[in-house]
């Protein structure tokens, strides 16, 4: 089985346009949308949810104050000062560590289980996805971003089916690490600009860092062909495989309003059949899939 | 005064307005780049870097000299970080939140902890300009302590302005709460709507004044438009797609200075805020 993801370090570079129309290409897959706090490709591909679970994890910490005395323990030993004069825990800022729970002389702080997202298991016109949503606020996103992947891939084996999809999300930290640990292939993709190269940049030294295979695609490329060809050369200089170029082409923004992939709004358009070349490419490269659906 | 920005979906224009805006204000403002996975902003600003300072979190470290193995350790840690294996105790510093609840909880005084560096801070001016940034080291997991770094280098007397990193998740928590006002930045289209929705809650729960800033503008739908009626959330500003803006973006280089047109329109951007922040 083998496991794609979509990932750039900054954010807007096109990751869940480019997915979906990988969603269009290949056949016999199992679609992933790992980009918990801002999840979009069901935008897209409209899934019709079959299976959804609470995701719960960690704890917070909520004073009893029947039972408080004041004592101002808790407050000494808080660490993320969520504990305020008045003995009310904040939710955001209370860390779920437990110390207080554990010191209080008089038992007086419960430690209840936070839920804080939504997994979902859905079929789509594209094959079937797996997806979540994590609570406006909540923490927690590295672990939500594994369990969405653990499924895909259960779910992958239950079907028989020998690729996953995944739309990561944006940045370098926790959740991006949660969700190319183990991957087979990330894709990177960037756009011709100073800071899409800054960004790209870093997300290569991660995956480095990992260990994951990376390559690499530049969207909107027209807009600057001068950094377009910077960063080519900046891949090849480091041994990153360059997967393509896609034009900037409106009909991007206009498949979405549609809730279409770009294969599907205009397959025929210059941006779809720069997509196609970059999937056949990647297939080939990581021996993803052999067919096509189209 | 300190002014956020944030947008749920990520490449919105938070940079280019966190930056064009400071610029245009100029003296007695102070940029922070919160965005410590991927900061950007010091790639327009250009700023002359005269402080650094290596970011920690207090990690612990056992004294088996002293260690009995009795295992309380690993009772109060709610993450797995410190664990009890045959006749010694491992710790595993990229799990460790750092609530010190370890070193506190130890019968022997074994533990005591010691500094793990995730990141860097710098501070610096462009000019009459004040600039702060943190950078995550490549493959730590947690960017909050850094941002809590950078969000100290406010000055109260000061504009502070706020660039804050994609999502609704604990790093943007970190870098708007407590500010005075999050401009929501965001692009007219489905995924620009839905992030911009989370972004909203996040802003109420949070209970901040808040307004919206529609960048391309003329590519997508009205359904951005619609939503701020309904919700009754000023919209601050719109930028309409426009290739001369994009190419001096891609080269790093600051609208304000550019296109001279956009620095009156940042200046009225603020002249809003302001209006609005006195209003509530």
């Amino acid at each position: 089985m083998k496991e794609l993801i979509v990932i750039s370090g900054k954010g807007g570079t096109g990751k869940t346009s480019l997915l979906g129309a990988f969603a269009s290409l290949a056949k016999d897959k199992v679609l992933c949308d790992a980009d918990v706090d801002a999840a979009d490709l069901y935008l897209i591909l409209e899934p019709d949810i079959r299976e959804r679970q609470d995701f719960q994890e960690g704890h917070r910490a909520v004073i009893n104050l029947d039972k408080c005395t004041e004592c101002g323990l808790c407050r000494e030993l808080c660490r993320f000062d969520a504990i305020s004069p008045e003995y009310k825990v904040d939710p955001i800022d209370c860390e779920g560590c437990g110390v207080c729970v554990y010191f209080c002389p008089e038992d007086a702080i419960d430690f209840p289980i936070k839920t804080c997202g939504e997994l979902f298991v859905s079929e789509t016109r594209a094959g079937p996805m797996v997806h979540a949503r994590l609570g406006i606020a909540e923490d927690n996103s590295g672990k939500l971003v594994t369990l969405t992947r653990k499924k895909a891939k259960e779910l992958s084996e239950k079907r028989g089916l020998n690729l996953i999809l995944t739309d990561g999300p944006p940045g370098l930290a926790c959740p991006v690490i949660a969700s190319i640990a183990g991957a087979s292939a990330v894709l990177i993709v960037t756009e011709p600009t100073l800071s899409g190269q800054h960004d790209m940049d870093r997300v290569v030294e991660l995956a480095n860092h990992f260990g994951i295979p990376a390559s690499i695609c530049i969207n909107k490329h027209d807009l600057n062909l001068d950094m377009t060809v910077a960063i080519e050369q900046y891949a090849r200089d480091r041994g990153l495989p360059v997967m393509g170029r896609i034009p900037f082409d409106p009909s991007f923004t206009k498949a979405m309003v549609q809730k279409q992939t770009i294969i599907e709004y205009d397959g025929k358009s210059q941006a779809a059949q720069a997509v196609v070349e970059i999937w056949e490419k990647l297939a080939a490269r990581f021996d993803l899939d052999t067919g096509q659906a189209m | 005064m300190i002014i956020s920005i944030a947008s749920g979906k990520g490449g919105t224009g938070k940079t280019t307005i966190a930056t064009n805006l400071a610029v245009a204000l100029g003296r007695g403002v102070n940029l922070l780049d919160c965005d410590v996975e991927e900061p950007n902003d010091h790639i327009f600003i250009q700023p002359e870097v005269t402080y650094t300072e290596r970011v920690s979190l207090k990690v612990p470290e056992v004294d088996m000299d002293k260690c009995t193995l009795c295992g309380r350790c690993q009772d109060i840690c709610q993450f797995q970080a410190i664990v009890v294996v045959g006749k010694t105790v491992l710790t595993f510093d990229e799990l460790c939140h750092s609530c010190g609840g370890c070193v506190e909880v130890c019968p022997e005084d074994a533990i005591t902890e010691r500094d793990r560096e995730m990141g860097v801070f710098e501070s610096g001016h462009r000019d009459s300009l004040e600039f702060s940034h943190g950078r995550l080291f490549v493959g730590q997991v947690m960017a909050v302590p850094v941002i809590e770094r950078v969000r100290a280098a406010v000055q109260p007397d000061k504009v502070n302005i706020i660039d804050a990193p994609p999502g609704t998740s604990c790093p943007v928590i970190s870098s708007v709460k407590g500010t005075d006002f999050v401009i929501l930045v965001t692009e007219p289209t489905p995924f620009g709507l839905n992030d911009l929705k989370l972004a909203v809650g996040m802003v109420k729960i949070l209970n901040i004044p808040h307004g919206i800033l529609i960048n391309c503008s003329d590519l997508g739908d009205t359904k951005v438009t619609e939503y701020a009626e309904q919700e009754h959330i000023p919209i601050l500003l719109e930028i309409p797609f426009d290739r001369q803006i994009a190419e001096t973006y891609s080269r790093g280089k600051l609208l304000v200075e550019e296109l001279p047109d956009w620095k009156a329109k940042f200046i009225h951007l603020y002249e809003k805020i302001t209006d609005l922040v006195r209003q509530e």
